[in-house]
């Protein structure tokens, strides 16, 4: 059984409608214009019709539904475990992805597995999606190491925190790609403060030079720390595009479905030797940056429960309830095995052991270097030194 | 290619070639490196004898060459790219220095980053500003890249080799002033290890360190001392990072006296580290403290200045006669 629209009316206009770039007014241009974008789930539920992306689903049935539902759920249950453990002091800091879940999950669950990822610092429900053990990404925030987990074991990327760096590796990934003959893609995520760094900027140029198999994808939370995203962009961030040679799109960031068809369309062309594309998935940071700041210094509260009402979770709830495509016992599953694995990360979390102190000089150079091997040997001197006394004593 | 003489640009042109003959998953990426063979021609013919997709003419953009670069090598490509001028790395040091030296590092040895950095380095040329200067100890000082210069077509040609074949980043200055000096080349030798040290001349009163474009200057430094009676030892020290302390020190025990030698600013140069690490280890052989002869806490200056801020045969021998003098 195959998705049908269910919308038996038009959609409300903030309910927005398929992208139609080149028909803007001056005023839509602005970065913060309510925006037109590609939406196939309204926030109350109702499954819009789309001429160009229903194709792109058309496959999706209820079980993936749920299963799309379950990722995000999972997601968002490990975030809140993973924001609880900083609290705790189990981890150092935390970068939440509250209310990007959908964002995260549509586009992760159309990679292929030998398509490869390249993710910021945030994308732990593309992790999810890649089979990366949630645990595994926490390694990081609790200062036992710098990437827990083996970038080719499941075509993921470590986490990279230098902003917009790791565009310029998956356009360098995708290069390979093209000289491989392979058709596989490689997806590239940068959020809005990372499309004015430099590096973005070029990744975007090499991408189209050589017409990479890459897809960009931006997701516009609103918010860089602080900076809302005027101050990076005087014109809507998937336009940017334009002026490089291939084609950007906006997809409504809290709505799974089409998060998952503008990913596949956007792969589907970089497959097929269409080159790169960019898509803006327009979100919500519902959270702070980090466990670190404090979003009541630069946003007010009315912003965030408007976002609210257009929760990524909430609507597919919503839809799958309508249409009768998840039972009551489904959900009450789903929140046992959500429990389950908040408890399970939280114990492998206090369960982490601190690294080995020589484990500062491992790994340094593949090949080794004469500095790391003396400065290793005289670090052992030194520990040794204290065995020595308290052996005296 | 048997034994042959030829410039060291050429030495380095032939060393890629060999490289792209024999992996073919080695690139060389950079601007201009295709049809016009690089402003210095050290890609000459190449693009002509390999094809595009593996000498590539890349976009104007440094950081973006390298980022791309660090993309192929996880694909598992082993791309040399070439930075144009030495002042035109800093766009790329970003890259260089937040990813590509810390990547092996941070996956826990799970990925590898052979990547060769290619910089024509140093003065001496007459060039307009940015295009003169000698970055190396920015580099040296961040661990997980090593940092090497050849200073003759021989060690051009092996020291690509093994810099190619290392898994390890590479940045690889090349004394763009000796490009067309002249030297033999054997493709059957066996060479020895990158990181090494060589001693090019034995001496007995002082030993002068240098890398790159300064070991022919060390030589005509030695030759006028050896006119006045003076027993200079020269070690060309090839490799940056790591140094080779043990040559430096084993030299230094015989001579007990060591000047180091390098185009780049003495503040916080390569001669810093090493005139600290020597003094730890020959204190007691030494008869004079370390001396340093380098370029100036200034910009690089006009080519009309330049030499006047290059270190040159008689700044060099006035710091051998103030050594000799303790």
């Amino acid at each position: 059984m195959t998705v049908e629209s269910t919308a038996a009316r038009k959609p409300r206009r903030s309910a927005g409608a398929k992208s139609t770039a080149g028909k803007r007014t001056t005023a839509k241009n602005a970065p913060n214009a309510e925006p037109e974008l590609v939406q196939l789930l309204t926030p109350e539920g109702e499954r819009v019709k789309s001429t160009e992306y229903d194709k792109y689903v058309v496959g999706v049935t209820p079980e993936d539904l749920r299963g799309l539902y379950r990722d995000m759920v999972l997601t968002r249950r490990f975030d809140a475990e993973a924001t609880a453990l900083q609290r705790q002091g189990e981890l150092g800091l935390w970068a939440s992805l509250l209310g990007q879940e959908a964002a995260q999950i549509g586009s992760g669950r159309a990679l292929r597995d030998d398509d490869y990822v390249f993710p910021t610092y945030r994308e732990h429900g593309v992790a999810w999606c890649r089979g990366v053990d949630p645990t595994n990404l926490l390694g990081m925030f609790r200062g036992v190491n710098n990437g827990g987990w083996d970038p080719n074991g499941n075509n993921f990327h470590l986490y990279t925190i230098v902003i917009g760096s790791q565009t310029l590796h998956a356009t360098g990934y995708a290069m390979g790609i093209t000289k491989d003959g392979a058709d596989s893609a490689v997806i590239a995520y940068f959020g809005d403060g990372a499309s004015s760094q430099g590096d973005v900027a070029e990744s975007f140029t090499f991408s189209a030079v050589y017409n990479a198999p890459v897809v960009f994808f931006c997701q516009n939370n609103q918010w860089a720390i602080s900076e809302p995203t005027e101050k990076q962009t005087r014109v809507p961030l998937y336009q940017r595009a334009q002026g490089f040679g291939f084609p950007g799109v906006r997809v409504d960031g809290n709505d799974v479905l089409a998060c998952l068809a503008v990913t596949r369309w956007a792969l589907e062309r970089a497959r097929s030797g269409e080159g790169p594309t960019l898509v803006e998935a327009y979100t919500y940071r519902m959270g702070a940056h980090t466990t670190s700041d404090d979003p009541t210094k630069y946003r007010a509260d009315e912003e965030r429960e408007a976002w609210e009402a257009k929760d990524p979770i909430l609507r597919l709830r919503r839809y799958l309830e309508v249409s009768n495509h998840a039972d009551e016992g489904f959900f009450a599953e789903l929140e046992t095995e959500s429990e389950a694995l908040g408890k399970r990360v939280r114990e492998a979390v206090r369960a982490m052991p601190d690294p080995d102190h020589f484990a500062i000089f491992e790994n340094v150079y593949a090949d080794g270097h004469a500095l790391v091997d003396e400065e290793r040997a005289q670090f052992a001197a030194y520990q040794a030194s204290f065995a020595d006394a308290e052996g005296g004593k | 290619m048997a034994a042959e003489k030829m410039a060291l640009a050429k030495a380095i042109n032939e060393s890629l070639r060999r490289a792209l003959e024999t992996d073919p998953k080695v690139l060389i990426m950079g601007e201009d490196v295709g049809k016009l063979g690089g402003v210095f021609r050290v890609t000459d013919g190449l693009q002509k004898d390999f094809g595009e997709s593996r000498v590539i003419d890349t976009p104007l953009a440094e950081s973006g060459i390298v980022g791309t670069a660090i993309g192929l090598a996880l694909r598992g490509y082993r791309p040399v790219v070439e930075i144009q001028f030495d002042g035109f790395v800093f766009p790329a040091y970003d890259q260089i220095v937040t990813q590509l030296a810390k990547m092996h590092a941070r996956s826990l040895g799970k990925v590898k980053m052979p990547v060769v950095v290619r910089i024509p380095y140093g003065g001496g040329i007459g060039a307009v500003e940015h295009h003169s200067e000698s970055p190396e100890s920015l580099f040296a000082h961040v661990s997980g890249l090593k940092v090497v210069s050849p200073s003759n077509a021989s060690d051009a040609y092996w020291m690509m080799q093994q810099a190619i074949q290392s898994d390890d980043p590479v940045i690889f200055f090349e004394p763009k002033r000796r490009y067309w000096d002249k030297g033999e080349v054997n493709a059957e030798a066996i060479p020895g290890p990158l990181h090494k040290a060589r001693v090019v001349r034995t001496g007995t009163d002082l030993t002068l360190a240098a890398y790159g474009p300064m070991v022919k200057l060390c030589q005509e430094v030695a030759d006028a001392a050896a006119e006045e009676g003076k027993s200079l030892e020269i070690l060309d020290l090839r490799s940056i990072s790591p140094l080779d302390f043990d040559a430096i020190q084993a030299s230094v025990e015989r001579t007990r006296r060591l000047v180091v030698v390098h185009e780049a600013p003495v503040f916080f140069g390569s001669g810093a580290e090493i005139a600290a690490r020597i003094t730890e280890r020959c204190f007691y052989h030494l008869e004079a403290p370390v001396l340093r002869v380098g370029g100036y806490h200034a910009p690089y200056p006009p080519a009309r200045l330049e030499d006047e801020y290059l270190p040159g045969l008689d700044r060099v021998l006035d710091a051998v006669d103030r050594a000799l003098a303790y």
